[in-house]
């Protein structure tokens, strides 16, 4: 409520602090959204339910909506925005969009932070090891095969190899 | 019947030019490659900014309080805590909002906020707005409300028996929304000459669309008098309508509504929404700008998906199979208002006619008033229900008749450039080539009806199911004569080309598709293109993204729009070079001499020196759908431009014992005349894929009826996304995708809908290929893992193996559907019309 008493603190976000007066009930996604304007990270369900919010603290994917803000403070905050440097997206953000893994983009930025945290720890994951790492973000859009195949063109790529989009992916069988 | 000429496009009184619907794909630049979407990078960088994304300074956030009852009068509503809250800045009721709206103009049924009534546990009641979002919902939980509490209507069987107390009080009769009976050729005929006939009962539970996006809207009246909405739809078009009604005397063109970005619609936000009048209405009260987001609860609330509807069918084949009498009864639960009922309705009986040739066919439908979130369009609207009762149906009737399934279907196809017995016109028609498909790819001949063991114990089966979409209803929603599509295109000087439109991406690619085939009359870059869409302001009129409109329809207007342009610059190039207009190529970002391709200019130079000569360059397109041959009451619902057929064969692997079973692959084939963009193409037939899984196998739209402390609770069983199932990374199968191009004069390039129609063959080929598994029948969607072990176990105890509603008297409710509309088929002499229909006066229609 408008009278409780804020919260002042440093969040460090995408490698840059940020200072922020908060209600401490507050969430990280909401903090992030609504304090600092970072609304890359969307919502679901507000309810951990949906993997829409997914963050990554201290190179962990979380949901946000079920984090509180200060729990936050002092930790390394990912978000979505975060991922490009300077104008030069990520080769897993060139995968997802060449690849039509997004489609209306609402669940991607959660998609794309649960899977870039999977890639940082496993550089060549399997069918079943991407599917475990995204079972918790659901997309209502794609039927995640065009995410599967951009996480694991994107993989290849980022390991030096010459990838490209399998024939069928692309055109059928 | 085969027509002789088949009716193409047709513009300016000539036919349209062959090379667009039957060009070379070799000849073809940007169409049908998997060139990225316009908006692609944005979204993977986080930068497109939805509803909810948007702030303005002095914000206020709104809440609505809702009905905690399923129907009830309201007695009275006090909200003098709540005004007396610090911050609160505005409360509205529904006497601030007299006006009822609804999208169809037969139901406009709906407020904002109820005035004197609530139909259902959600219905909105009270909307306050605030400085702050936790404010808002103190305040609601402030103020109280009296209810004098009516009888629940629970459901179909429910609504046909309980005539008091009515629901609304127009429609039918009783709690009945619609009734439709439709007689096409003679039924007594087609059933004399039937060697075998089936009659099957069978039930299709609601479900919803639960798009990641929670409905938001943010609301902004200006000192001058004008209202701009930004909201998360599918239909700013018609929700401008819809404002421009509730809001009067406010002018409908003081009012812009911006369709921003949606994340995910399915039809789910189609409607105008009361949520959208309220916040409208506030801003205006308050004099500052107003925001709503819903919760996840709220978005059940709001529905309007997949109607619950029960169905009965009665088909007779000759001992090879071949149709020659189809009786189809289908009834809905409409829940609490109109929405689209109505086209609902009838779509339950428009398209079985367009897969298979159906020589005489009779069809009722009745649609009911229930306590429920209103049922609406969802992918699909209102034919996957029917089309999960005939495909099952058909695989029945190749089981009686010892025919293989697929043969069935190949010998029943409906022919391409025919009328059906509805009056329906079928163009391109590449069902028989998808059935190939996806029989060749799964292995079906060597496959089916084998009943392998996996390792882990469980029989497969293999089950296979086809569908037809519409490219978009030949009709609007509204009567009128104008164009379904506009698109005003700007050459600047710069180079740049900008398409300005009123269609909605809803991450279909609706925005891109502009780009590609405009790039491609004009020969530049679609990614150089600037799309500016779904802005009421800006963009001409486009009737939104729903029936799979927009590919054939906004496609059409901006072929036509970029033809326009570049008939003026080929004339000035023409001039300037001194070469015949008819000579030159726009290709590569140049205009040059077909004979001397060195001959040129770049396309940039085209637009000046084309500027110099003629002025400032502009073009229009627009396009009107062909008229329709149904000319019956009724028959406004079924044709479009084209159709998009699909087949799909899906493996289950069954436990016998429990009833659990998995899908671990599916071959869809779908025919949809020409893919603009393969990889988007794809995207969307493997969408639909994933759809139509959750319905067969997990999601519905179910209601918590209990009893408490006496009373009667009838709820919405999960609003939440953990307890309302739909399939995760882990549940989605392999699937095998096959692109049948089978081109369409209609379409531009040729190009049909995609990504409705392979949703529908999903929930009768999981049932099917149950059946193959373990020889047991699930007349019922979702085709869960209960149902399946219910019908294991009744087969078992030596009963039929089947789960679903009851197939005797009892199983549909008893309802006088009155005298059919009798219309004689085209291959009676018919002429579209029904020879007892009483006369109706003319509609505003052209």
């Amino acid at each position: 409520m408008s009278e409780s008493k804020k919260a002042l603190a440093t969040f460090q976000v995408n490698g840059e602090p940020h200072e922020v007066a908060f209600a401490p009930h507050k969430t990280l996604l909401e903090v992030l959204r609504e304090e600092m304007n970072l609304t890359g990270t969307k919502h679901g369900c507000e309810l951990g339910e949906c993997g829409t919010c997914t963050v990554q603290v201290d190179g962990v994917p979380i949901l946000s909506c079920l984090c509180l803000a200060v729990d936050a403070v002092g930790k390394d905050v990912r978000t979505v925005e975060g991922l490009a440097q300077a104008s030069e997206l990520t080769p897993l953000q060139h995968c997802m969009a060449d690849l039509g893994a997004a489609q209306c983009g609402y669940c991607t930025p959660g998609v794309l932070m649960a899977a870039d945290a999977l890639l940082k720890h496993n550089p060549k994951p399997t069918r079943d090891e991407i599917k475990e790492a995204l079972a918790g973000n659901l997309c209502r859009c794609t039927g995640y095969l065009k995410i599967f195949e951009a996480v694991e063109l994107a993989a290849a790529r980022m390991r030096g190899e010459k990838a490209e989009p399998s024939k069928e992916s692309i055109h059928g069988s | 019947m085969v027509l002789d000429q088949p009716a193409g496009r047709v513009e300016d009184g000539k036919p349209a030019a062959p090379w667009r619907h039957d060009a070379k794909k070799e000849d073809l630049k940007h169409i049908g490659k998997p060139i990225r979407k316009v908006d692609a990078r944005g979204k993977v960088a986080g930068l497109t900014k939805f509803a909810d994304d948007l702030t303005l300074p002095r914000m206020l956030h709104m809440k609505l309080l809702r009905s905690t009852v399923a129907h009830a009068e309201i007695v009275s509503i006090d909200a003098s805590k709540a005004a007396a809250l610090p911050g609160v800045k505005g409360i509205l009721t529904g006497k601030d909002l007299p006006i009822p709206f609804g999208i169809l103009p037969v139901s406009q049924d709906e407020h904002a906020l109820c005035p004197d009534k609530v139909r259902f546990v959600g219905d909105p009641v009270v909307a306050i707005a605030a400085t702050e979002e936790e404010i808002a919902w103190e305040a609601c939980r402030l103020v109280d409300v009296q209810y004098r509490e009516l009888q629940t209507i629970g459901g179909i069987h429910e609504a046909a028996a309980t005539d008091e107390p009515r629901l609304h009080d127009y429609g039918v009769r009783g709690n009945i929304h619609r009734l439709e009976n439709l007689e096409f050729g003679d039924l007594q005929d087609g059933f004399a000459r039937a060697e075998h006939v089936r009659e099957d009962t069978f039930f299709f539970e609601g479900n919803t669309h639960l798009p990641m996006e929670q409905h938001a809207t943010l609301a902004h009246f200006d000192k001058d008098g004008k209202l701009t909405v930004w909201s998360s739809t599918q239909t700013p078009h018609y929700l401008h309508r819809a404002l421009a009604r509730t809001l009067h005397p406010l002018p409908a063109h003081h009012i812009r509504v911006v369709a921003i970005q949606n994340g995910g619609g399915f039809g789910g936000k189609s409607d105008p929404f009361n949520h959208e009048v309220a916040a409208a209405k506030m801003a205006m009260l308050t004099g500052r700008p107003v925001k709503i987001a819903l919760t996840r609860e709220e978005v059940f609330w709001c529905h309007r998906g997949r109607h619950p509807v029960l169905m009965r069918s009665k088909v007779g084949v000759t001992k090879t199979g071949r149709i020659t009498a189809l009786d189809f009864q289908s009834y809905l639960d409409g829940g609490a208002y109109g929405s689209y009922g109505t086209a609902s309705t009838f779509y339950t009986g428009a398209l079985q006619t367009v897969t298979y040739a159906v020589e005489n066919y009779h069809f009722r439908g009745a649609r009911f008033f229930t306590c429920k979130a209103p049922c609406g369009p969802k992918r699909g609207h209102g034919t996957p229900q029917p089309r999960f009762a005939l495909e099952v149906q058909l695989d029945k009737i190749a089981c009686d008749l010892g025919l293989d399934p697929a043969r069935i279907r190949l010998d029943n196809l409906a022919p391409r450039d025919s009328l059906t017995a509805n009056f329906l016109r079928i163009g391109s028609m590449g069902l028989g080539a998808c059935i190939e498909k996806v029989v060749a790819g799964s292995g079906w001949n060597e496959r089916r009806g084998k009943r392998e063991v996996t390792k882990d114990g469980r029989i497969r089966g293999l089950g296979l199911a086809c569908s037809s979409y519409l490219s978009g209803a030949g009709l609007p929603i509204y009567w009128n004569g104008l164009p379904h599509s506009g698109v005003q295109l700007k050459l600047d000087r710069s180079g740049l080309v900008t398409a300005f439109c009123g269609s909605t991406d809803i991450g279909q690619g609706s925005d891109s598709i502009l780009g590609w085939i405009i790039g491609e009359v004009l020969g530049i870059d679609p990614l150089g293109i600037k799309v500016v869409t779904s802005d009421t302001d800006l963009t001409p009129v486009d009737l939104g993204s729903y029936s799979s409109r927009v590919t054939v329809m906004t496609g059409n207007a901006a072929m036509q729009a970029a033809e326009r342009a570049r008939d003026i610059l080929q004339k000035g190039v023409a001039e300037k070079l001194g070469v015949p207009a008819g000579r030159l190529v726009f290709a590569d970002e140049r205009v040059f001499d077909a004979e001397d391709p060195k001959k040129g200019m770049t396309f940039q130079e085209a637009i000046v020196c084309s500027e110099a000569r003629f002025g400032t360059i502009g073009t229009v397109g627009s396009y009107t759908p062909p008229p329709t041959a149904a000319k019956f009451r009724g028959g406004g619902v079924g044709p479009s431009p084209s159709y998009s057929y699909s087949a799909a064969v899906v493996e289950v692997e069954v436990d016998p014992e429990t009833g659990i079973y998995r899908v671990p692959h599916v071959w869809m084939a779908h025919d949809i005349g020409r893919a603009l963009n393969a990889a988007v193409a794809m995207g969307q037939i493997e969408g639909s894929v994933y759809m139509g899984l959750g319905e067969a196998m997990m999601e519905e739209m179910a209601y918590r009826d209990r009893s408490h402390k006496g009373k009667r609770v009838f709820v919405h069983k999960i609003p939440s996304m953990l307890e309302y199932k739909s399939p995760s990374a882990l549940e989605m199968p392999k699937v095998t995708t096959y692109v049948i191009e089978d081109p369409d004069r209609n379409g531009p390039f040729g190009a049909k809908e995609v990504g409705q129609g392979p949703l529908l063959p999903m929930m009768p080929a999981v049932a099917n290929a149950i059946f193959d598994a373990v020889g047991v029948r699930v007349d019922e969607i979702p085709c869960s893992f209960e149902k399946v072990f219910a019908a294991l176990q009744a087969k078992k105890d030596g009963k039929e193996g089947r789960y679903g509603p009851s197939s005797g008297a009892d199983g549909v409710p008893v309802v006088d559907f009155g005298d059919s509309l009798k219309i004689k088929t085209p291959w009676q002499g018919g002429d579209g019309t029904a020879w007892n229909e009483p006369k109706r006066e003319k509609k505003a229609a052209k």
